[in-house]
């Protein structure tokens, strides 16, 4: 045994599968440590969908409610405010919601909404994450030419009463529209589609 | 008597030598480490780094005593850092200072390495190393900044792990997995703290340990780039031009540390949060996530880079672009030795080519570090007759303006430094 000479192609052989099966284990353990780092049981179950009584919210007035930690806001518009949803349709980036993620398929229309007068939608800056400060009423601080929106304190992105983005913004899309439905007149749940809807 | 304790101390230092290298380490890294004569000023904030290091260290180990890293309890625990524990206040300002002192030390130290060429041949190693510190501290900076669960540290992390949403295709999934939550939350604090008090400072004190053994092999760099161990006592083998670290220089760093800790203790007893650049006002006022602050800024140590972020404009309905640049904006020291192609080392027999260059650079890390303290509209806009930049916010030209020279600076060092008329330099070091 002592005097056979050292088979080197054996010796190779072993090397590389000792150390290919010892690879194949370290990555295979980083799946646990990586995987804890994800969301939690708990936290996705916090992300659950929330009910919102949207009877008491007068023409004009946005309520925020919190779904997943973010703030949604929910705008009743009056119907001047309505009017301002069309014919600036060139100052903004994506007027025709080109970007199918930033809203679902039943909220691709005019308003970004399913009730033309109530607006959902997630109250985070497509730029970096901000939460834009509501300046709903025309005019104002923000300027002779502002019909009412949304301006980003952060980076200064703008957004129409839709959260449309306007041109020359940092945010480059539009508002996120969560996924929303109507239990009731007065029930609004955020957080998931209508059955029908899927 | 005294012979007879001499004697027996001798008789357990070798002891300890035969099991443990203790005299020959000693040797090789102090009392035989053979440093150039002719340090000057720049030469005291690598020692000062260090320092900062070990306050750090020690304050954070006392500060993790009394600190709940739990999103409902983290800033009243702070609060009551500040209020209640004994000395608390002291410990807890130490840190916050320290932190802005580290940057200070480290930005010096590294302008240091900029002027004297401390970065080339053969000390790429000892930078790279050092561009690694740069990048943990950077991290370290940032984990740490959340855990005081103010308004800034939300927000400030809210805005930081959105700019990995910008990556293209995994971009969403990496920054809920950075958060482990929808939006930054408790769970994002606790791993913050895991990074901030145990993992990051285990890298950052690897690196520091390899940043010095890379340094003691090849020997330090000096304010004329020549390298003294050129030449050498043809008996002992000695730098003609080197003396002991210790004592000399171990003395020479104590001054330094004296002044340091004199502007230290002022800042800590007179302005800690530095009107607001230390530590910002509104961090005074818990995490709201339902409620952005009014204006969002980094401390001062990120400015240049998030005004770099701010001054790129989105490409392609995609932000990325300037999280590119923005990280390439750091990223790129680690090139700088197979940039420069002067034959000196040394900004003293460079040209003026160079020093225009680096006075450029200078002046857009300051301007771009100013800007990024301010929001974007702080100079008005230009007026909407303006040629090109009408209607643009000012700020953010002249942001733009000072992106691009930081850059060029860099990528037009190799035609630069090559050209620029440079002097003879000394065989031997200069007084």
């Amino acid at each position: 045994m002592a005097n056979q000479p050292v088979d080197q192609a054996k010796r190779r052989f072993l090397i590389a599968a000792t150390s290919a099966v010892g690879g194949v284990a370290v990555a295979a353990m980083a799946v646990p440590f990586v995987s804890s780092m994800l969301p939690s049981a708990r936290a996705r179950a916090a992300g659950a969908a929330v009910e919102v009584d949207i009877s008491k919210i007068e023409p004009g007035a946005m309520i925020t409610v919190e779904w997943r930690g973010k703030p949604v806001w929910i705008v009743n518009l009056t119907e001047s405010m309505s009017q301002t949803l069309s014919g600036q349709e060139d100052k903004l980036t994506d007027p025709n919601l080109d970007v199918v993620s930033q809203q679902p398929d039943y909220c691709k229309n005019a308003t970004r909404s399913i009730r033309p007068n109530l607006m959902v939608m997630e109250g985070i800056c497509t730029h970096l994450g901000c939460s834009p400060s509501p300046k709903l009423q025309p005019n104002g601080d923000m300027g002779d030419d502002w019909k009412g929106g949304f301006f980003c304190p952060c980076h200064g992105s703008k957004f129409d009463l839709a959260g449309r983005v306007f041109k020359g913004s940092p945010a480059p899309t539009n508002l996120v529209v969560p996924p929303h439905h109507y239990l009731s007149d007065a029930i609004l749940l955020v957080g998931e589609h209508s059955k029908e809807a899927v | 008597m005294k012979n007879k304790v001499e004697q027996c101390m001798a008789g357990v230092l070798t002891w300890v030598d035969q099991r443990f290298p203790l005299t020959s380490n000693i040797k090789a890294h102090l009392t035989e480490y053979y440093a150039p004569k002719n340090f000057n000023f720049w030469y005291f904030f690598g020692s000062l780094a260090m320092l900062v290091l070990v306050l750090q260290i020690v304050t954070g180990i006392f500060l993790t005593m009394h600190y709940k890293p739990d999103a409902a309890l983290a800033f009243g625990s702070v609060e009551y850092i500040m209020r209640d524990v004994s000395w608390g206040w002291l410990i807890r300002y130490m840190h916050s200072t320290g932190a802005s002192m580290f940057f200070v030390v480290v930005y010096l130290h590294m302008f240091r390495g900029l002027i004297y060429g401390s970065y080339r041949a053969p000390r790429e190693l000892i930078w790279l190393f050092g561009v690694g510190i740069f990048l943990v501290l950077m991290g370290e900076a940032f984990f740490g900044y959340l855990l005081p669960w103010g308004q800034m540290s939300y927000w400030g992390a809210q805005v930081i792990i959105n700019l990995f949403t910008s990556i293209p295709f995994i971009g969403p999934d990496v920054s809920e997995w950075l958060r482990g939550d929808y939006v930054v939350s408790d769970a994002t604090l606790n791993r913050f703290f895991a990074f901030h008090v145990i993992a990051l400072p285990l890298v950052l004190l690897g690196l520091v340990v390899a940043h010095l053994i890379a340094l003691h092999e090849v020997g330090s760099n000096n304010p004329d780039g020549i390298e003294i161990k050129a030449h050498k006592d043809p008996k002992t083998h000695i730098p003609l031009d080197g003396i002991p670290f210790h004592p000399y220089y171990t003395v020479k760093d104590i001054v330094g540390v004296a002044v340091f800790l004199m502007v230290f203790s002022a800042i800590i007893f007179f302005a800690p949060e530095m009107s607001g650049y230390f530590l910002e006002a509104d961090n005074f006022i818990p995490a709201d996530p339902l409620q952005t602050p009014a204006h969002i800024a980094p401390v001062w140590y990120f400015t240049p880079y998030y005004s770099i972020l701010r001054a790129v404009p989105p490409i392609f309905n995609s932000q990325f672009p300037g999280v590119a640049a923005m990280g390439l904006s750091v990223m790129i020291f680690a090139l700088l030795p197979w940039l420069d192609r002067s034959p000196v080392k040394s900004i003293r027999y460079r040209g003026s080519l160079y020093k225009k260059w680096l006075a450029l650079f200078v002046v857009s890390f300051i301007v771009l570090g100013y800007l990024g303290t301010k929001p974007s509209n702080v100079w008005g806009v230009f007026d909407a007759s303006t040629w090109i930049v009408g209607g643009a916010d000012r700020a953010t030209i002249v942001a733009r303006i000072f992106t691009l020279t930081y850059f060029l600076f860099f990528i037009l060092m190799p035609w630069y430094t090559k050209k620029d008329k440079t002097k003879p330099v000394p065989e031997r070091v200069t007084a």
